[in-house]
């Protein structure tokens, strides 16, 4: 476990390194920008929505009491959504989405020769294949939750609209009241924090891949399954130390 | 100038090579050759630095690269062109950015000039007009023709390739192997080929080098290997019925 770690660390500051050509690598941060943020926007809509609009019939439900104002429903949606459910889940769902394609990219370029056809060359291979990934993951995951965010809260108002549990004017006057701004930093560290796991961890599974197909797909898995893993410690960890 | 001395390489338990030493020389085509598991490519390998020998020194034209760091050996990586066994072409670029590459990379040459290298390469291993295809688009033999195309951007002084011929047809075979002694003659690169194909060793071999259990076997050029009395080299070289009968007739 302790040598895993140590070649995790070395990896990273191997990334890290000074770039050859500044230019490329921010070309590179580029395609990576969008391909996890644009590519990653329908995926996250569908389930945002959805997850929205059940929270808030589910908080509902258990608000039976008349002495509870309706209201309320709409707070704990907003906050369960902006606290767990947008970065958590979104995350969990990008780990399986982004996550599995960077590991099988770089997996595959590792045993056809690619990674080594780049070092042949003096190319920095982990910090032409590895960082702008993470950089990329670092800035669009953030994005992706706030979007999220935003959908999940009017999946709750469709959910209303749609069942009448809880009026469209309690559920919006929930959603208001009581607002507190740290639940979106909150919310904003987790997403920082769990991007670079999800593109760290699934890069470094790709980079160690020896053998062929098969040992790509177990890379590819073993990432996912790593970052989801790693995403649910830090969210823990994120949680108890900021609120 | 390629020098290795002593290099040892060992996997766990295994100890792949034992103590080879060689001079590679400029402007000749320098031949690996020996059985499956004989240790040719770990040796390629350790000579550009894809493995870090267990004991031993490679040292380039006077300078140990053994000892150097990453960086210390970027300015000698950019003299180095490699075809790889699959060519190892990044899929995602076309036949053109896959050439162009290196040049971005490391030089400052304007967007023009860098077209006008790639088309240059690209005729030069009679590719014209392939730069917009995608390697998943490429045969074979087109595949390796850009993989040398792609060694060749930079204007290396060392060329190393790792079995050329392998999944090749014979003819295309001989063009490839022509095409890397034209290459090596024409710009005095110290070319370095792994190889088991006997039509290369015969055809292309000024100094070829036998590996038979991880050390160094025999050492010689094409002219000579016909008549060695090395039992291992013979049974290798000439272990089918054909090439028996070719070497009776010589």
């Amino acid at each position: 476990m302790f040598s895993t770690l140590g070649r995790y660390i070395l990896l990273l500051r191997l990334s890290f390194k000074r770039p050859e050509k500044f230019s490329i690598y921010w070309n590179e941060v580029m395609r990576e920008m969008v391909s996890v943020g644009i590519g990653s926007m329908g995926i996250i809509s569908i389930i945002s929505v959805f997850i929205g609009a059940a929270t808030t019939i589910q908080v509902a439900f258990q608000l039976s009491s008349p002495l509870v104002p309706r209201s309320i429903a709409g707070s704990i949606a907003r906050d369960s959504n902006i606290l767990e459910f947008s970065p958590t889940i979104s995350s969990l769902v990008l780990a399986g989405r982004v996550g599995s394609s960077i590991a099988s990219q770089i997996g595959t370029m590792r045993v056809t020769e690619q990674i080594d056809a780049l070092e042949i060359m003096g190319v920095n291979a982990p910090g032409y294949l590895i960082a702008p990934k993470i950089i990329a993951c670092m800035l669009m995951v953030p994005l992706l939750v706030i979007f999220s965010i935003a959908l999940a809260l009017t999946g709750g108002y469709i959910a209303c609209v749609v069942t009448g549990d809880v009026s469209p004017a309690d559920y919006l006057m929930g959603v208001h009241d009581g607002f507190m701004p740290i639940t979106i930093q909150v919310a904003l560290v987790k997403a920082f924090v769990f991007g670079f796991l999800i593109a760290s961890i699934c890069a470094y599974q790709g980079f160690y891949t020896s053998g062929g197909a098969l040992e790509v797909g177990q890379s590819a898995t073993q990432g996912v399954v790593y970052s989801c893993v790693m995403i649910l410690f830090a969210d823990l960890m994120v949680t108890s130390i900021m609120l | 100038m390629i020098e290795i001395k002593d290099i040892y390489k060992t996997f766990g338990e295994n100890e792949v090579l034992r103590g080879i030493s060689a001079v590679f020389e400029p402007g000749k085509n320098n031949l690996i050759i020996g059985g499956s598991g004989s240790g040719k490519t770990t040796l390629l390998k350790c000579i550009v630095g894809l493995h870090e020998p267990t004991k031993g020194q490679v040292i380039f034209n006077n300078e140990n690269f053994t000892e150097m760091d990453f960086e210390q050996r970027v300015p000698i990586r950019k003299q180095i062109g490699m075809l790889f066994q699959n060519s190892a072409l990044f899929d995602s670029m076309t036949v053109e950015e896959n050439i162009i590459f290196p040049l971005n990379m490391f030089t400052d040459m304007s967007v023009s000039e860098k077209r006008d290298r790639a088309d240059f390469c690209l005729e030069r291993v009679n590719l014209k007009d392939k730069n917009s295809l995608y390697p998943s688009e490429l045969s074979g033999g087109m595949k390796k023709r850009v993989g040398i195309a792609r060694a060749i951007a930079m204007e290396p002084k060392y060329l190393f390739v790792d079995e050329p011929n392998s999944g090749l047809d014979p003819k295309t075979s001989i063009v490839i192997d022509e095409l890397i002694n034209e290459l090596t003659q024409e710009y005095k690169i110290t070319t370095v080929i792994v190889t088991h194909d006997m039509n290369s060793v015969m055809g292309i071999g000024d100094h070829i080098i036998f590996l038979h259990q991880g050390k160094k076997a025999w050492e010689g050029s094409n002219k000579e290997i016909a008549h060695t009395d090395n039992q291992e080299l013979n049974d290798f070289v000439f272990a089918s019925k054909f090439t028996q009968a070719a070497k009776e007739k010589l």
